[in-house]
């Protein structure tokens, strides 16, 4: 016998975490998302440096980019939240990670939603 | 079990292991990565000020003017170039290639190097469309 695994646990393919490859797989994928979204995002800040609030809001507000913006929020916080876990999961250990873990989950969940309300604020009520 | 008394990763570097350009760059990697998800913070603290406009948005443009906001934006910012920079790096990596050591030196330097000349540009662009 070559494999002592049971054929289940090969078919299923989580390994002995039981997580499989699912949160390495979406840290790359995010990282690739955010590998064009961030460039983009850099350009388009840079433009905005000392604008008013009115040029501010009228350039988040147009089509591409509130979709863009959108796009580049919910990518920064996923990976963010991803790989705050890993930092926390390598260096801190026992209750303190426990809280560690949740607050990540909380506070990138919160910027998420925060940043996506105000610039759905901002399109909608161009 | 019996836990020995021995030096752990990252703390082993420096007094037991001499620090390389690979290690010390993966440890910027989530150094940076940490300094970027605050600034991620900062950057949902833009998008509501703006949106709601007047006295908050003033708000905010007075503390990101101020010298620690200046400070903190530069950080974020080079932080951000180096971690995109090295991300690259990271991916080729994920897709099998530039394993070798002389190419992860090589990797490593151009991004050390691109980091700084990015930065730069960046900023240079920056303050040249406040002028």
């Amino acid at each position: 016998m070559s494999d002592l695994r049971h054929p289940l646990a090969q078919a299923k393919g989580l390994g002995s975490a039981k997580d499989g490859t699912g949160h390495w797989w979406a840290q790359r994928v995010s990282a690739i998302a955010l590998a064009f979204l961030a460039p983009w995002f850099a350009i388009f800040a840079v433009g905005l440096i000392g604008a008013d609030v009115d040029t501010v809001r009228a350039a988040i507000a147009r089509p591409w980019c509130a979709a863009l913006l959108s796009a580049f929020v919910l990518a920064l916080f996923w990976h963010a939240r991803l790989g705050l876990q890993v930092v926390v999961e390598d260096y801190i250990h026992g209750w303190k990670e426990l809280a560690l873990q949740l607050l990540i989950k909380f506070a990138c969940a919160l910027g998420a939603i925060v940043s996506l309300l105000a610039i759905g604020r901002i399109a909608f009520s161009a | 079990m019996a836990t020995p008394k021995r030096p752990l990763s990252p703390f082993m570097i420096g007094p037991y292991y001499r620090p390389q350009i690979t290690s010390m760059m993966s440890i910027t990697h989530r150094l940076t990565g940490l300094l970027i998800a605050l600034g991620g913070f900062g950057l949902a603290w833009w998008l509501l000020a703006a949106s709601l406009g007047g006295e908050s948005y003033a708000a905010f443009q007075a503390c990101m003017g101020s010298l620690p906001g200046k400070a903190a934006l530069f950080l974020v910012s080079a932080a951000l170039v180096y971690h995109f920079l090295n991300g690259i790096r990271h991916l080729f990596w994920d897709a099998g290639r530039g394993f070798t050591l002389p190419q992860a030196y090589a990797s490593g330097y151009t991004v050390i190097v691109l980091s700084v000349l990015l930065t730069a540009g960046l900023w240079w662009l920056a303050l040249g469309g406040v002028a």
